[in-house]
């Protein structure tokens, strides 16, 4: 509770308060400019034309609006020797981050509910390994995992990529999902026990549908996560499976000659809409999620 | 006559820790068997051993005459009431109640009528189509009540159910949850920390310390006869008086002296016990130690205290004194005479005193 009893020592220092919360929201506003700067550039860039752009000014308006670059970056710009734009690699990113979260998800409830709820012998260890996994350095991984993945006749497939998404997601899906279940008292499972219901249907019909905060912080962070991979995506795909961030790399880097700016940034757009999109519909309940569970309901 | 519930030399340990100690426990049809005792005693893992929540490190248990030792829960024919009423948050009431019939196959129009009968008996009509967080605590109660009731066990388990609300409702409910037992004639466990709840529920007390059972038997075989000093001092409140005093053979029977620091020492003669050690712990009720003005009598001894402390609690008054060095309560009349600072006259009943071993706390009479 608020003491709504306080005043303020003086009642001259009214002025004073004013100008200080003014100069904090210009401070703030100045730090949000900065920020926004690079994305501004971006857009406004995507729109001129070549010939603009190498005349004009970079943080100038476009004097013609033309969506040419955008065309071209969706379905005509080369990487390497292929020429049509970045469409078919973000249909493989769509392919790739859809299930590898829903699956790394789902697992990651399993994990957190069996961690929290049933504990077994080892189970801190269990869960210990798991964290461990989240800060493991993927670079370390990478030759292993290429092994693995010819072993299973998954190398280069987009199966295989779903496959590693989900392996080194778990830590943290597990995690999240621990963390929820951990404050939901274990009398909650007894009493289903009682009700003689069995492990499965416990976490079907009493945990899951409970789960809503908390599904929602793990898929956002997932797919940002799977969504915004290159190291994965150019280790382990071929030509045909690379998601869209390695399709953008190589639009930018392979280009020989004049640098289609305009191009390479209405790819990097595109690129980047899903995970912005993602944000701006459910960022309220991301925040929201992470401080669920430490907060009694 | 087989016992509806009944445990053998039952053993339970984490690891080293030993948390149950040789359990010994038997009861009948239509008995309220409450486990009462200091929290960390294993009362709540015993009762969890009975449910099949916690396995059984060593020794029986059987439920309805069947063995049920290594029998998973769902198949106890048990019911259960936990602390925190456990009901599921996203479910509606009537869903919370029908949630084990649904799991166990039980055909809607079964599940409607039972559903029916338990929210006519535990008037929640009006709450079946809120969620949990829309009850207030009473009303949380009834609903775990009738998730248990709708299942018509052999035997229903309680764990502290009354705990979490206000001194008003508990005092409620325990009146309810007695008159549900008289009416369902059913066979009952209740874990409570309340010697009050213990005392008014209970057709049968397990009082438990440690781990061990430290005594069992009838309400008044609790309260009159404690066994030793630790149930004397738990069951009852205020708690039981426990003075130090020396006895001396008498011609009659007993000569009891308690030192004081004001005066002599107050001497007192029991004429129903013999051969009682040199040093013992005497055992008084506040409400066997009267006003003598207003209420003499056989078996009474008088003395005169002085008296340190009133406190008037309406019905009663309490006076504090202090004898063999220890404050000791007697329950007088709202209406007495006590002035603190002052001597007044006191009766004590020697004939339902008790007398416990210094040394190792045991009953002697």
């Amino acid at each position: 509770m608020t003491d709504m009893s306080y005043s303020p020592p003086r009642s001259g220092n009214r002025t004073v308060k004013i100008a200080l919360r003014w100069t904090l929201y210009i401070m703030l506003g100045l730090f949000a400019l900065f920020y926004l700067m690079p994305l501004f550039v971006m857009v406004t860039t995507s729109f001129k034309s070549l010939d603009e752009i190498r005349t004009g000014d970079l943080i100038s308006l476009p004097r013609e609006v033309t969506f040419e670059a955008w065309r071209t970056a969706w379905s005509g710009a080369c990487t390497g020797i292929q020429c049509e734009g970045v469409r078919p690699f973000f249909w493989n990113s769509v392919l790739i981050a859809i299930p590898a979260v829903l699956l790394s998800t789902l697992i990651g409830a399993l994990n957190g509910y069996v961690v929290a709820q049933w504990r077994f012998r080892g189970a801190n260890l269990f869960f210990a390994l798991m964290l461990f996994g989240c800060f493991i350095p993927f670079q370390v991984v990478l030759l292993p995992m290429a092994r693995m993945l010819g072993l299973m006749g998954l190398a280069g497939t987009i199966p295989g990529l779903i496959f590693v998404h989900v392996i080194y997601g778990l830590g943290f899906t597990t995690l999240f999902f621990r963390n929820y279940y951990v404050s939901i008292p274990s009398e909650l499972t007894k009493a289903a026990k009682v009700d003689g219901a069995g492990f499965f249907r416990i976490f079907w019909s009493i945990f899951l549908p409970l789960s809503l905060p908390i599904i929602v912080v793990t898929v956002i962070w997932q797919f940002t996560q799977i969504w915004n991979d290159f190291l994965f995506g150019v280790s382990f795909s071929q030509a045909g499976t690379q998601p869209v961030t390695v399709a953008l790399n190589n639009i930018v880097n392979s280009t020989t000659g004049v640098k289609a700016y305009n191009v390479d940034m209405a790819a990097a757009i595109i690129a980047a809409l899903p995970t912005l999109f993602v944000y701006v519909v459910a960022g309220k309940y991301f925040v929201r999620g992470l401080t669920a569970g430490s907060v009694k309901g | 006559m087989a016992s509806i519930l009944e445990i053998n030399n039952l053993f339970k340990s984490y690891g080293s820790v030993e948390i149950l100690k040789d359990i010994n426990v038997a009861i009948e049809q239509g008995d309220f068997l409450v486990l009462v005792g200091p929290s960390g005693c294993g009362k709540s893992t015993l009762l969890n051993c009975i449910a099949g929540l916690e396995p059984i490190t060593k020794g029986t248990l059987s439920i309805g005459g069947q063995d049920m030792t290594h029998v998973s829960p769902k198949d106890r024919d048990i019911a259960m009431v936990f602390q925190s009423y456990a009901l599921y948050p996203t479910m509606t009431v009537a869903k919370n109640i029908t949630f084990g019939m649904k799991v166990r196959g039980v055909d809607q129009a079964t599940q409607d009528e039972k559903l029916k009968h338990v929210a006519t008996q535990l008037q929640i009509e009006p709450l079946l189509n809120r969620k949990p967080g829309q009850l207030s605590g009473g009303q949380r109660q009834r609903v775990a009540m009738g998730r248990a009731l709708v299942r018509d066990p052999k035997l229903f388990l309680f764990d502290e159910p009354l705990s979490n609300l206000d001194a008003k409702l508990r005092v409620e409910m325990r009146t309810e949850i007695k008159a549900l037992h008289q009416r369902l004639g059913a066979s009952m466990v209740y874990v409570t920390h309340d010697q009050i709840e213990a005392m008014t529920l209970a057709t049968k007390i397990v009082v438990m310390k440690g781990g061990v059972i430290q005594q069992m038997g009838t309400p008044s075989e609790i309260y009159n006869h404690p066994a030793n000093l630790f149930v004397a001092d738990f069951m009852g409140s205020p708690a039981m008086n426990l003075i130090p005093a020396k006895t001396k053979a008498n011609g009659k029977g007993v000569q009891i002296e308690i030192e004081r620091s004001s005066g002599a020492p107050i001497t007192l003669i029991d004429t129903k016990n013999k051969d009682l050690p040199e040093n013992v712990i005497l055992g008084v009720r506040p409400e066997d130690i009267a006003d003598a003005t207003l209420r003499g009598g056989e078996g009474r001894q008088e003395a005169d205290c002085l008296i340190d402390i009133v406190e008037p609690a309406g019905a009663d008054t309490f006076a504090v004194m202090q004898l063999g060095g220890k404050h000791v309560t007697a329950r007088l009349h709202a209406e007495t005479a006590a002035v603190a600072g002052k001597n007044l006259n006191l009766a004590f009943d020697l004939g339902k005193v008790s007398y416990f071993a210094p040394e190792t706390g045991e009953r002697l009479n």
